[in-house]
């Protein structure tokens, strides 16, 4: 159980996807003008992470890792080298299916988070939360928590950009930094202060 | 090089870069840059998948039924870049073991999938591999860049051999080590786009509240 616990932190604060490898920063730059719009990204970003880690790691564990498929009778396959391409294909399919059951049962949910879904398949923290799961060879309980953890990390990392964003358009910033500039040194300084984390240990 | 080729392929480089300008693929950008060897090698990486992205999708757009279009950018994207992170593996291993995940997030880099949507959908072949040529460029622009300030300070090294003598050999320049943290990255390409907007003051963002002077009763400068 603690190892759990402990995973989760590193993944919220010490390993954060936004701020210490980047990932999803196309959007995590784009939609972080308002805190509502960044909050229901982050919970759909949260959703969908929640779900593919963990189905990623099922899939390549039953069916693509070597002699994953000796439980039907054939051995000595290796089918490793298709886990980029079958981790994107449950992506998309995953998305499309939570738009499909939102859309059905919770429309408003739905309304709310418009674009936002299907732009999540190419957001790079889902895939590279599967990619980090297969690199450091996560279990599936571990992926579980990997995927909750990573996922609140992002929704945290973009609410407070978002934060920081709404008051710092009031400023007076030099004409070239304007926007994308400070956006970035923004980021930058908050970056830094996830590096923080970096000491603890677990 | 007729005009409108030329176009293309330079554009992308300092006027549309896609990394300061058009807001993509920055993840990578930022990830890989604290070298200048894996940065030259995730750059011709890129370079090559969008190109050849973008010329396989161009080929086939008049054939793709435009409901399942993203899919099937996706499988031909990722079975380029599949492609690509076996070559890396198998030809220069310990650099792709250090670039780690971000091969295979080259499938999700918003520049081969943005070239696709907005080029490759609309142009010939030939068109889009220039256009995916001149993009890739414009990326790995921002990237060396970016690398080389990161390694040159903060480990006096370019391209791993010495060019500022450290310290701690008896030379005299101490290195910067929060050059080879994350953050440095950031506020890198944050100075990056402040000059190229310095220099091209068209690209310069509309500001959402101007500076009222009282004293002059007027809008002051915007």
């Amino acid at each position: 159980m603690e190892a759990y616990i402990s995973l989760f932190v590193k993944a919220v604060f010490i390993e954060n996807l936004a701020l210490s490898f980047f990932l999803g920063m196309c959007t995590f730059l784009a939609v972080s003008k308002k805190i509502s719009t960044a909050m229901g990204l982050g919970v759909a970003v949260m959703v969908v992470q929640t779900l593919t880690v963990p189905a990623n790691n099922f899939i390549y564990n039953a069916l693509l890792k070597e002699d994953a498929l000796s439980w039907i009778g054939v051995t000595g396959v290796d089918l490793s080298f298709l886990a980029l391409l079958s981790f994107i294909g449950i992506i998309a399919a995953m998305v499309q299916i939570l738009e499909m059951i939102l859309d059905k049962y919770f429309p408003a949910l739905f309304h709310a988070l418009g674009i936002f879904l299907p732009l999540i398949t190419v957001n790079c923290a889902i895939l590279g939360g599967s990619l980090f799961m297969l690199e450091r060879d996560y279990d599936f309980g571990e992926s579980v928590v990997y995927g909750v953890g990573s996922g609140l990390g992002w929704a945290l990392a973009i609410v407070v950009m978002a934060g920081v964003r709404e008051k710092l358009k009031y400023s007076d910033i030099p004409e070239g930094l304007r926007g994308l500039g400070i956006t970035f040194i923004t980021a930058g300084l908050m970056s830094l202060g996830f590096m923080a984390f970096s000491g603890i240990q677990l | 090089m007729k005009a409108e080729t030329k176009k293309v392929l330079v554009d992308p480089l300092v006027d549309n870069n896609p990394i300061t300008l058009q807001v993509l693929g920055i993840c990578s950008a930022l990830a890989v840059t604290s070298q200048m060897k894996t940065s030259i090698i995730m750059a011709i990486a890129l370079t090559v998948v969008v190109a050849c992205s973008s010329a396989a999708i161009s080929m086939v757009r008049n054939h793709i039924p435009s409901s399942i279009r993203i899919i099937v950018q996706m499988t031909i994207i990722a079975s380029l870049v599949i492609v690509v992170d076996q070559i890396l593996k198998a030809f220069v291993y310990d650099v792709s073991k250090q670039l780690s995940v971000f091969v295979g997030l080259i499938i999700t880099n918003c520049i081969v999938m943005g070239r696709a949507e907005a080029y490759a959908m609309k142009n010939s072949p030939w068109d889009s591999f220039v256009d995916g040529i001149g993009n890739g460029l414009g990326y790995s622009l921002i990237l060396l860049i970016v690398a080389f300030f990161r390694e040159l300070f903060g480990a006096g090294k370019l391209f791993g051999i010495e060019i500022l003598k450290l310290t701690k050999d008896g030379g005299w320049y101490e290195p910067n080590g929060l050059m080879l943290l994350p953050p440095s990255a950031f506020f890198i390409i944050g100075l990056i786009i402040w000059a190229f907007r310095s220099w091209k003051p068209a690209q310069v963002e509309s500001a959402d509240f101007k500076i009222s002077s009282i004293a002059h009763g007027e809008g002051g400068h915007h």
